[in-house]
C-alpha cells in the first residue's frame, strides 16, 4: 500500500483530492477536515459508506456529489453493514477474478455521526465489528444530532443544553454522562481502536493509516466541534479542538487488540475544563452559581478518566 | 472451483430446500442473512454449501434482518449476485431497507416464506408479510409449491438482473404448507441452470474505480417525484421481460408460468381469485363441483407486483360472480387483494359481482369443502343477480357470524 507522505500539512491537505470542497457543510464544520484527512492518507481505492447525518446530507444531493470514489448511503443506522457487505463481495469477486482490476488494493471505510454511532446504529456497528470484516469505522463525534437541529445523543456530555435536554430554570441540561464508545469498541476485541482529534492532524493521519493497514475491524472516534450547536464562531473550530485536547475533555489515545493502551498526546499544561466549557454557548448556563457543581463533576470525571488511561497505559495489559 | 453436487432427475424437496438449491445453482456470491422461522433452512443450506465447498460465496450471518438487507445492498452495489431469505417479523424489520434496495435499483433476490405478523405472535403461514411489501418497489412472484419455489427463484435472478429491469425480486411461498412440505421436484442440471440464469453483468459497480459511483443520494422536491415515477415505470416495464423469462424457462423445462394463471376459466360462471397453496385447494374444489353442475374457475396471481391489472380484467371478464380471498387481516378495510382485483374489474364492461373472504390467518386451515361452499355461495349470488350476503365475510373463523357491508347493486 502506497501511503502518502505526511511531513508537510500544505502538501498533505491538497494531494489525492477525492473529496470535493463543493459541499454544503456549515462553515467551520470539522467533518470535512476529518474526511479529507482520511482520504488523503492513502493512495488505495476507497469504498466509503455514510450513515444519514450532516456529512451525508451535505455531500450527495442529487444531481451533485462530493465523492470522487465509490460511496454509498442507505439509512441512519447501517453504514457499517453496507460497507461490510461490499467488503464481503470484494473478497468473493477477488477469489473468482471478476473484479475490473483484480490486483488494486481497496479499503473500506464507514462514516457515522455520534447519533448514528452511539445510538441508532449501535447494533449494526457492533455486529460488523464482531464479524471481523476488514474495514474502518470513523465516528464524527459532535456530541449531538446536529443535522436535525441539535437534539441530545448518548454522546452528549452531562451539562450541555440541547433541544431535547434543555437547560432552564429547573434543569442544567443533560443529566446523563457520555457513553464511552471507545471502551465498548475495544471490548469487541477489535485490533485497533482510537480517539483522535483534527487539531493533532499528524497523529490523526497516522491513526487513520494504522486502521487502514491493520486487517480487521477498526474503530476511531474523532472529535468534531460543531459551530452551530456548540455555539462558537466558525473561525474557532481548531481553537475549540485545542481546548478539548488540552483540557483532556478529549484525550487522544489508541487501544490495540482490546487491551494495549497508548496515550498519543500529553498536554504540557493541562487546562481547567472551564476554559473549554466557557468557549461554547451550550455550556453557558453552567457558570451560574447554582450549576457550579456540574462543572466540578465534569472536572472530577476528566481527572479520573485521565488517571485511568495513564494507569492502563503503564499496566500494558 | 466448487465441488460437484449430485442431483437426481427427481428429488423430494420441500420449498425451503428447493429455494436454497436454486441459490446454489445461481452461484450466489453473497448471502447476508438472519434466521427466522419458517425461512431459516434456506440460508442455513446456503451456509452449508459454502462450508462444504459446493459454492464459492460469502455467507454473512448478521445481527438482524434489517442488517441482512443492508448487507445485501452493500454487496449488490459492489457488483455481484446477492440473495437472502426471511419471513414475517424479519420481513417487517427489513421494511425500511427494502425501499432502499429498489430505489437504488439493485437486483437482490429475496425468498419470503410467508408467515403471519404479530401480535399475537404466530409462526404459521398467512400473507400479511407479503402484503407489507407491496409498495416497496420490488417485483413479487408467488410460488404455490416447492417446484415453483425452485423454478421462480431461478427466474428471479434472470428478471431482476436484466439491464432493462434492474430491480430486486421477491419469491414468495407459503410458510410450512410449502416451505416444510416435501414434494416431488424436478431440478435442472447445474449446467443447465447456470446457462439459463447467466452471469451477472453489474451496472454502476462500486468496485470499478475507473468510474466512481454515488449510491443513495438525496433528492428533495425538485427531483424526488421523477425518481420514484421512473422506478414505478421500471416495474411496469418489467412485464414483458417477466413474460420472456417465463417463456424461455418453459422451453427449457416444459413448465409453463404466466403472470396470471387461470384454471377452468373457459366457461366459468363463478371464480375464486387467490394466492399461494390455496390455489391448489380451490382447483380440486372446482373439479369436484363439475358433477354438481357448477362451472367454477380459479384465477391465481403469480406476479403480485407488477400487479397484472389488464390480465386480471381479461381473465374475469366473462364470469358472473368472483370471490377474492385475502389471507391477511384487513384491519379496518376490505381486503387489500380484494381492492386491487375489484379496481381492475370495475373498469370492465361486464363488472361481475365481487365478494371478499378473509381466511387462513395465522395458519388456519382452508379446506376443499370450504372452497366448495364459497363457490356455491358465489353461484347463488350469480343466480340472484346481486350479492345476497355481506360483501366481506370470514372463512373458517370461530364464533358468531361476522360480515361487513351490504351490496348497493341489488
Amino acid at each position: 500500500m502506497a501511503i502518502t507522505s505526511i511531513k508537510n500539512l500544505k502538501e498533505f491537505s491538497t494531494n489525492n483530492d477525492r473529496f470535493e470542497g463543493a459541499h454544503t457543510l456549515c462553515p467551520g464544520c470539522a467533518h470535512s477536515m476529518i474526511v479529507r484527512e482520511l482520504m488523503n492518507c492513502t493512495d488505495d481505492n476507497l469504498v466509503i459508506s455514510a450513515n444519514t447525518g450532516c456529512l451525508e446530507v451535505s455531500t450527495a444531493v442529487y444531481p451533485f456529489t462530493s465523492w470522487d470514489t465509490s460511496w454509498i448511503h442507505i439509512g441512519f443506522e447501517n453504514a457499517a453493514t453496507a460497507v461490510t457487505g461490499a467488503e464481503a463481495m470484494h473478497k468473493v469477486r477477488k477469489r473468482k477474478g471478476t473484479l475490473p482490476d483484480n490486483d488494486a488494493p481497496v479499503k473500506f471505510v464507514a462514516f457515522g455521526g455520534d447519533g448514528s454511532t452511539y445510538d441508532i446504529g449501535f447494533q449494526w456497528l457492533s455486529g460488523a465489528m464482531e464479524r471481523g470484516h476488514d474495514f474502518t469505522y470513523i465516528c464524527l463525534d459532535n456530541e449531538n444530532y446536529a443535522n436535525t437541529g441539535g437534539q441530545r445523543s448518548s454522546a452528549t456530555p452531562i451539562g450541555a443544553t440541547t433541544s431535547t435536554a434543555q437547560a432552564g430554570s429547573h434543569s442544567y441540561g443533560k443529566k446523563e454522562k457520555k457513553k464511552d464508545i471507545v471502551a465498548i469498541m475495544a471490548a469487541h476485541g477489535a485490533p485497533y481502536v482510537a480517539q483522535l482529534a483534527p487539531n493533532k492532524w499528524k497523529s490523526m493521519a497516522k491513526g487513520f493509516q494504522k486502521a487502514l493497514e491493520i486487517e480487521g475491524p477498526c474503530f476511531i472516534n474523532t472529535v468534531s466541534p460543531c459551530t452551530t450547536e456548540w455555539r462558537f464562531d466558525p473561525k474557532d473550530t481548531i481553537l475549540l479542538t485545542d481546548l478539548a485536547t488540552e483540557s483532556l475533555m478529549f484525550p487522544i489515545y489508541e487501544i490495540l487488540d482490546g487491551h494495549e493502551l497508548n496515550i498519543l498526546y500529553r498536554p504540557k499544561n493541562v487546562l481547567p475544563v472551564e476554559d473549554y466549557l466557557g468557549a461554547q454557548g451550550r455550556y453557558k448556563h453552567l457558570f451560574k452559581p447554582e450549576n457550579k457543581h456540574v462543572i466540578e463533576q465534569i472536572q472530577g470525571d476528566i481527572d479520573k478518566n485521565w488517571e485511568m488511561l495513564q494507569r492502563r497505559e503503564e499496566a500494558r495489559i | 472451483m466448487a465441488e460437484k453436487f449430485d442431483l437426481n432427475e427427481r428429488e423430494v424437496w420441500d420449498g425451503n430446500y428447493a429455494a436454497s438449491q436454486a441459490l446454489r445453482q445461481a452461484d450466489v456470491d453473497v448471502v447476508a442473512a438472519y434466521p427466522i422461522t419458517p425461512s431459516t433452512p434456506i440460508v442455513e443450506n446456503y451456509g452449508s454449501y459454502v462450508a462444504n465447498g459446493y459454492i464459492d460465496g460469502e455467507f454473512i450471518m448478521v445481527e438482524s434482518e434489517h442488517a441482512a438487507m443492508s448487507g445485501c445492498i452493500g454487496a449488490s452495489a459492489a457488483g455481484g449476485r446477492v440473495a437472502t431469505a426471511t419471513s414475517s417479523q424479519g420481513f417487517a424489520l427489513m421494511a425500511e431497507v427494502l425501499y432502499q434496495a429498489s430505489g437504488m435499483r439493485l437486483p437482490i433476490v429475496l425468498n419470503v416464506v410467508n408467515r403471519a405478523l404479530a401480535s399475537p405472535l404466530n409462526v404459521s403461514g398467512d400473507h400479511s408479510d407479503m402484503y407489507l411489501g407491496r409498495d416497496s418497489g420490488w417485483i413479487q412472484m408467488d410460488a404455490f409449491n416447492a417446484q415453483e419455489a425452485y423454478d421462480l427463484t431461478l427466474c428471479a435472478f434472470k428478471i431482476g438482473e436484466n439491464h432493462s429491469v434492474r430491480l430486486p425480486v421477491m419469491v414468495h411461498q407459503d410458510g410450512f404448507t410449502t416451505s416444510h412440505t416435501a414434494q416431488n421436484t424436478y431440478p435442472l442440471t447445474d449446467e443447465a441452470a447456470a446457462k439459463f440464469v447467466g452471469k451477472i453483468v453489474p451496472v454502476d459497480d462500486m468496485l470499478d474505480f475507473s468510474r466512481p459511483v454515488t449510491y443513495g443520494a438525496q433528492t428533495e422536491s425538485d427531483w424526488h417525484f421523477e425518481h420514484k415515477i421512473k422506478q414505478h415505470k421500471a416495474i411496469m416495464d418489467s412485464r414483458p421481460v417477466i413474460d420472456e423469462v417465463y417463456a424461455e424457462f418453459e422451453k427449457l423445462t416444459g413448465r409453463e408460468y404466466k403472470r396470471v394463471e387461470s384454471y377452468n376459466m373457459e366457461d366459468a360462471d363463478v371464480a375464486i381469485v387467490a394466492l399461494g397453496t390455496t390455489v391448489e385447494t380451490a382447483r380440486i374444489a372446482a373439479e369436484e363441483l363439475k358433477s354438481e353442475g357448477i362451472k367454477a374457475g380459479i384465477v391465481a396471481i403469480r406476479c403480485f407486483r407488477p400487479f397484472p391489472f389488464d390480465q386480471v380484467r381479461e381473465a374475469l371478464k366473462n364470469v358472473k360472480c368472483v370471490s377474492v380471498l385475502d389471507r391477511s387481516s384487513p384491519a379496518g378495510a376490505m381486503g387489500a387483494f380484494f381492492n386491487e382485483v375489484s379496481a381492475a374489474l370495475y373498469t370492465t364492461a361486464s363488472r361481475p359481482l365481487v365478494t371478499n373472504f378473509i381466511y387462513g390467518l395465522g395458519g388456519r386451515d382452508f379446506s376443499i369443502e370450504e372452497a366448495k361452499r364459497i363457490f356455491k355461495e358465489q353461484q347463488a349470488h350469480a343466480d340472484a343477480g346481486h350479492i345476497t350476503t355481506d360483501i366481506q365475510q370470514f372463512s373458517g373463523l370461530r364464533g358468531p357470524y361476522l360480515g361487513f357491508f351490504q351490496t348497493k347493486r341489488g
